[in-house]
């Protein structure tokens, strides 16, 4: 039936095996070739990004040093560093790229479902990051209406780039969701269809089970965005007025009768809430299995693990309006999504439990991705709780508009996904290039990142109860503000400069390792998932030569009592399991 | 946002529910065999299936949330309800026929009547783009009488919700050509009969779109 159509088509592997350098690199259809074109391209902008955040904080650290930095180009800073972050590096990466090279590897199956369509949506993918890059140079500059694109303000005269830059950035968000709309299907059609053997959906590994979810909010959630793209669209270029309201602008009246700023924003948010788990529950996913592979123990409630993901995924849709306290709603509004936002901590609190419970008492193994996975449970606890504060009304409306929130959202959707980003590559790394890396490089990688992310974050909080306002180029004369408050953005920016330098030890540790690293251990980790089990490493086009896998167990059996190794992998029949006592074990 | 709210808690819901049905009563620290049904798909569809059904799940999210914005922005004080050309009636029935004569061709298909499933493929085909021949004149209709885009909010809402709908039916039709020329090119009937029954669900899916459209329409 639906399986065996797809999994057990063992002769496509001869025939589709591609031959040149151009099938097999640039039009290639193996999910893990594109799953590594959607990597680069996404670190590609990320890095821009980080580009664009360092002059930011040049600004905020020294006012008025800087002659290349100027109140509309540091807007365009703002909003292009948060909507590169948010859509094009972290939902591209978690999904186009990690999603694409774990789903058809963790699942056992030979490649995606469609991967015609999975070709076609890195290459729309790549036309989107082009048309985002080219509003960088049209007259009048890229966006910098915030990365929130509020209309009024983000199409009328005086925000930067009203005259190209918004129409490509609609334009390129419009592109970019048809592309994730070609790979989400393949991701779903993937996991409903193409597991091998024994996978039932309760033997996943948590990645892709964050990552099938993920994957679902993206699929509901975007087409919000697409939809306020275009009416946006049309209200910049042929005048409607679905959101803008009758306005005169400088002197002119732009034509708009009575439309609704408002209405963007709960399309916007209807979007964008769902967009932080779209990020966050593939990071939950890959960090429940970096933590429980590297503690050798078996993750800590797999099925309420399971049941938190899908509970975070239905209740992300109701919290939208949480983003929207300040804009004037109804108190019982304002109530109901409180409510629903404070809701919300219960599963992803669970979720944080299970990977400290998962932790206790395990072989732990401080390696460089358990690092990353450690850090992230740090950051995530730190983000969360702020998040805590944030989600109630009455703390919100004070803290809205200061760095509090900025603390908030970097911590929880910025430093926490990104470091599971680096935890997973740093993971998965034999697996892909078949070579280590220097573990040493990586340890100071993580120390200097995690500690330089806390020195650029937690100053920001103080800023935040001090009142000091975000989105301002310059500060100007606030009383309210102590003298100190420069100095502590200074240190900020100092910090940021910091972090940013130093991820420079990442690219030398993936040169060094492509150029002379040593061959890797097919299971450098003795991990129990299937891609660990590949006949070849790398992966060869096909994944698993002749024969598929065939699933017995969990993706979770670390230090089973009464057997020889630590680890069963997951096409180990119990039969077939060396028998004897562990090494260091104690029987109890 | 209450229309796409309740839109997509269904979805959700149905989702999620056969999500969680999957996961209740099961061990799966007990490495033991498992039947058959526990790793097969879903209702036992086909991937393109699933795949039709997953696109169909985000289009009715893409149109649901249209509408949402639709009844939030009617309440505001300067809407002036449109007149709706009276060729739409035409071809709501050019539409309704189109699906008829899909569902035809399907049931031919699927009882191995290869003989019906060209002509039936070519009459969708003309009935579909006469419905797309017919909404352009609407909107020809509307522009010769002054009724423009930018004139109302319901006209700009009109021209959106109709031009999104003739789209995602010229998407259609770009797989209904394929299909086609699959048929003319005598691929094999299980091929053919495949093609034809997904978008046999598709035409039905924008059918059911239309006329909540047109009806939301007509009643605003």
């Amino acid at each position: 039936m639906g399986y065996v159509a797809i999994a057990d088509r063992d002769h496509e592997v001869e025939h589709h095996d591609p031959q040149t350098f151009i099938t097999k690199y640039i039009w290639s259809q193996d999910h893990k070739v594109i799953a590594i074109q959607y990597g680069l391209t996404a670190i590609f902008v990320g890095l821009i990004a980080l580009g664009l955040s360092a002059m930011m904080r040049l600004q905020l650290g020294f006012p008025d040093s800087f002659s290349f930095i100027n109140p509309e180009n540091y807007y365009q800073f703002v909003t292009m560093h948060g909507m590169i972050m948010v859509i094009y590096l972290l939902t591209a990466l978690f999904l186009g790229g990690f999603g694409n090279y774990l789903i058809p590897l963790m699942v056992g199956s030979r490649d995606m479902v469609f991967p015609f369509l999975n070709m076609l949506s890195y290459w729309v993918y790549l036309v989107s990051v082009i048309i985002l890059l080219i509003s960088f140079f049209v007259p009048g500059g890229s966006t910098g209406a915030g990365w929130t694109l509020y209309p009024p303000q983000a199409i009328l005269p005086g925000t930067p780039g009203v005259e190209w830059g918004i129409l490509l950035m609609l334009a390129s968000l419009g592109v970019f969701i048809i592309a994730f709309t070609m790979g989400g299907l393949n991701y779903v059609t993937t996991v409903l269809q193409a597991r091998c053997r024994g996978m039932t959906l309760m033997r996943m590994p948590l990645s892709v089970w964050g990552i099938f979810i993920a994957t679902i909010l993206g699929l509901l959630a975007f087409p919000a965005l697409l939809v306020s793209a275009i009416m946006m669209l049309l209200d910049k270029t042929m005048a409607t007025s679905f959101f803008m309201p009758a306005i005169s602008s400088m002197g002119v009246d732009p034509g708009h009768t009575g439309g609704s700023p408002i209405l963007f924003q709960h399309l916007f948010w209807f979007f964008g809430h769902p967009e932080v788990y779209i990020v966050a529950l593939p990071a939950f996913g890959i960090v429940s299995d970096l933590l429980s592979t590297h503690a050798r123990k078996n993750i800590f409630g797999y099925r309420m693990m399971v049941w938190a993901i899908i509970a975070i995924g239905g209740l992300s849709f109701v919290v939208w309006a949480h983003h929207m306290y300040v804009s004037g709603m109804n108190p019982y509004f304002g109530f109901f999504f409180a409510t629903t936002t404070l809701i919300i901590a219960v599963p992803t609190a669970l979720k944080v439990y299970n990977w400290v419970f998962t932790l206790w008492e395990g072989n732990i193994h401080l390696r460089v991705p358990m690092l990353f996975a450690i850090g992230f449970v740090f950051t995530f606890i730190h983000g969360g709780l702020t998040g805590l504060f944030l989600g109630n009304v009455t703390i919100d409306l004070p803290l809205s508009d200061t760095y509090f929130v900025v603390a908030h959202f970097h911590m929880v959707m910025g430093v926490s996904p990104v470091l599971v980003v680096f935890g997973a590559i740093y993971h998965w790394w034999p697996k892909i290039t078949g070579r280590m890396y220097s573990e040493k490089l990586g340890k100071w990688h993580f120390w200097m990142t995690f500690l330089g992310t806390y020195s650029i974050y937690l100053p920001m909080h103080y800023l935040g109860f001090a009142g000091v306002p975000r989105r301002y180029f310059a500060m100007g004369n606030t009383d309210f503000m102590p003298a100190s408050a420069q100095d502590l953005n200074a240190f900020i920016t100092m910090a940021a400069l910091f972090v940013a330098v130093t991820q420079i030890l990442f690219f030398v540790n993936v040169i060094w390792s492509l150029r002379k690293g040593p061959k890797a251990d097919p299971n450098p980790w003795d991990a129990t998932t299937l891609e660990w089990q590949t006949p070849d490493t790398p992966p060869k086009h096909g994944n698993w030569g002749h024969e598929l896998p065939e699933c017995h167990r969990w993706a979770y059996d670390y230090s089973v009592p009464g057997y020889k190794d630590d680890f069963i992998p997951q096409n180990v029949p119990a039969e077939d399991a060396p028998v004897g006592r562990q090494h260091g074990v104690e029987e109890h | 946002m209450e229309i796409g709210l309740i839109v997509l808690a269904t979805m959700l819901a149905m989702l999620l529910g056969w999500l969680l049905k999957q996961s209740f009563n099961t061990t799966p620290w007990i490495a033991e065999a498992v039947e058959e049904s526990a790793y097969q798909a879903p209702f036992n569809a086909r991937p393109k299936l699933v795949a039709l059904t997953t696109f169909l799940a985000v289009a009715t999210s893409f149109f649901a949330l249209i509408l949402s914005a639709y009844s939030l922005r009617m309440e505001l004080g300067d809407w002036v309800p449109m007149t709706e050309p009276s060729i739409l009636w035409t071809n709501t029935v050019l539409l309704i026929l189109a699906s008829v004569v899909f569902q035809w061709t399907r049931n031919h298909a699927v009882n191995g009547n290869a003989d019906r499933i060209k002509p039936g493929l070519l009459l969708t085909g003309a009935l579909t783009t006469a419905f797309l021949a017919g909404q352009w004149l609407a909107w020809q209709e509307l522009n010769a009488s002054g009724q423009y885009l930018t004139v109302n909010p319901s006209n700009a809402f009109f021209f959106l919700l109709t031009g999104l709908h003739g789209l995602h039916i010229l998407g259609g039709m770009y797989v209904w050509a394929r299909a086609t020329v699959r048929t003319f090119g005598g691929q094999e009937m299980d091929v053919v009969k495949h093609s034809v029954e997904l978008c046999t669900i598709y035409w039905h899916f924008l059918l059911l779109v239309w006329l909540v459209l047109f009806g939301l329409m007509l009643s605003t």
